[in-house]
């Protein structure tokens, strides 16, 4: 059991009570395998027993479609993104993931605030500012950074996933450059160095996420298992199990599924930006 | 990002603020009508008008899917939406904006839901602050009154039903109205909000209204507005 603490001011309509689960993040730039990580992380847990809720940016029945909607007409003013951001988010924290945490779920996030953070300093926003809005969040019990060594690395990896160049993840909307390409380097340079300033100040445990998925994989099964007093031997996930899962994440984000809310999630980004 | 009594605007920014049927839209509306026909450029915000968020804050409601934050922070992205679209492009072309309810609102329902005053002003930090912030004060008794007489039904969320202060709707309205004026009377001095006694006649109001109003305007905000043409 662990006491329940804020980064800031609490939540107002909720009681601050002890929890017997653990809410782990799962924190990176576009393209460093977050979704692959935290689906396979979620078999093995399962696999073991434990219950598992797993989450993520855009996902909130009250303002996923909203954020989905706006995005894809690319009239979304800067604070205006940041402020719907933290709906999505507030509404998940309160909703999900502290439900579950007092449940004895396991929360896998993929992504926290630490994303949200980053993109709104990189557009501008006044970093006390935009950490005061998230001054709501529940420290987790552990944020595990999957860092990439460059922005061009990630650009090889978004290649390679076959998703192509997405207007926002290129931050397109900054004009900073005037190719997909070049601005996506750009942007994501930005970003890294946001993420690597507050790894210190949120104390990040830092995985190198230039190596293979089932090396970045075994390691987060080590870290996690200690945390969780898992006395199990820890193993490699396989390479089908890693291609099984990488090609269910590829299809949940291209095709998009529609969830229990009749919310379409993620139409394939490019389309909608082309 | 320029916060709060920082930005630097030609325009000028009038903005009303009450509890509901305080008889504020009335004024605006009449505010604008002879701004018009004085030749300036007026132009129109209201809040929760946001084209962006309007499905989403429409289907909360249906459906109840908010707590005390996240309807804060869905307003205040509704707000910002306004900012960046409805407020701030026309301040600096210099034009007159008018808006019907501003963040004192947002200040007064958050707080009287249980937000923290410091983390809802926070958030709004981004407001561009107004010329003039003309609160109508409406006892109680006459503001519901009002109400009554001119919705036959209360809605979930405006009657405050989601926060179990009473089981009757009109009970519970009248807690949640008591609560918002009390907040609105601490924030005359914070903001420097100026009180427009709601009871008086309408033409007294607009008369006091106009009168602050014109104290701001400038021949040059004319000038702008006949050039445009």
């Amino acid at each position: 059991m662990r006491e329940m603490k804020f980064y800031g001011t609490a939540l107002p309509s909720i009681e601050i009570e002890p929890y017997s689960g653990k809410l782990i993040v799962i924190e990176g730039t576009d393209g460093v395998g977050r979704s692959t990580h935290v689906a396979l992380l979620r078999t093995w847990l399962e696999s073991a027993g434990h219950a598992v809720l797993d989450t993520g940016m855009t996902r909130s029945i009250l303002a996923g479609r909203g954020i989905k909607d706006a995005r894809a007409g690319h009239t979304l003013g800067r604070l205006t993104m940041q402020l719907y951001y933290a709906t999505d988010f507030a509404d998940r924290l309160e909703n999900q993931m502290l439900s579950a945490l007092r449940a004895g779920f396991i929360v896998l996030t993929d992504r926290y605030i630490y994303s949200a953070i980053a993109r709104a300093v990189v557009r501008g926003a006044d970093p006390e500012w935009v950490r005061a809005i998230y001054g709501i969040a529940l420290v987790p019990d552990a944020v595990f950074y999957l860092r990439m060594r460059s922005a061009e690395e990630l650009a090889g990896r978004v290649l390679a996933s076959g998703r192509g160049f997405d207007y926002w993840e290129s931050g397109m909307d900054l004009g900073l450059e005037n190719d997909y390409y070049d601005s996506f380097i750009t942007y994501q340079k930005l970003l890294l160095k946001e993420f690597d300033r507050m790894s210190g100040e949120y104390g990040f445990q830092v995985i190198d996420a230039s190596r293979p998925v089932r090396r970045v994989a075994t390691e987060l099964r080590k870290s996690i298992s200690r945390m969780i007093d898992d006395e199990s031997v820890i193993t490699a996930p396989t390479d089908r199990e890693i291609v099984k899962t990488e090609m269910r994440e590829k299809a949940r984000t291209a095709i998009g599924t529609t969830s229990k809310d009749g919310a379409k999630t993620e139409a394939p980004e490019q389309l909608k930006s082309a | 990002m320029i916060s709060y009594g920082h930005h630097r605007y030609p325009g000028r920014l009038f903005v009303v603020e009450g509890t509901d049927g305080s008889g504020k839209s009335t004024q605006l509306s009449l505010l604008y009508q002879w701004l018009k026909s004085e030749g300036y450029s007026v132009f129109f915000s209201e809040w929760n008008s946001s084209s962006l968020v309007k499905d989403t804050t429409k289907r909360a409601k249906k459906r109840r899917l908010f707590t005390p934050t996240t309807f804060s922070l869905l307003h205040a992205t509704d707000f910002a939406d306004r900012t960046e679209r409805d407020i701030i492009p026309p301040l600096k072309a210099g034009a007159i904006v008018l808006a019907d309810r501003y963040i004192y609102t947002a200040f007064a329902r958050d707080v009287a839901r249980g937000c923290d005053r410091a983390w809802v002003r926070e958030i709004y930090k981004f407001a561009v602050k107004p010329t003039a912030a003309f609160f109508f004060r409406a006892p109680l008794d006459v503001a519901i009154d009002r109400i009554a007489s001119a919705r036959p039904q209360l809605k979930f969320y405006e009657a405050g039903m989601d926060m179990d202060w009473a089981d009757d709707e009109e009970e519970s309205f009248k807690i949640f109205q008591g609560k918002i004026l009390d907040e609105y009377d601490h924030m005359v001095n914070e903001f420097g909000l100026t009180v427009v006694d709601g009871t008086q006649p309408i033409r007294t109001q607009q008369r006091q209204m106009r009168e602050i109003v014109s104290r701001y305007l400038r021949e040059k905000l004319k000038e702008k507005a006949v050039l445009a043409k």
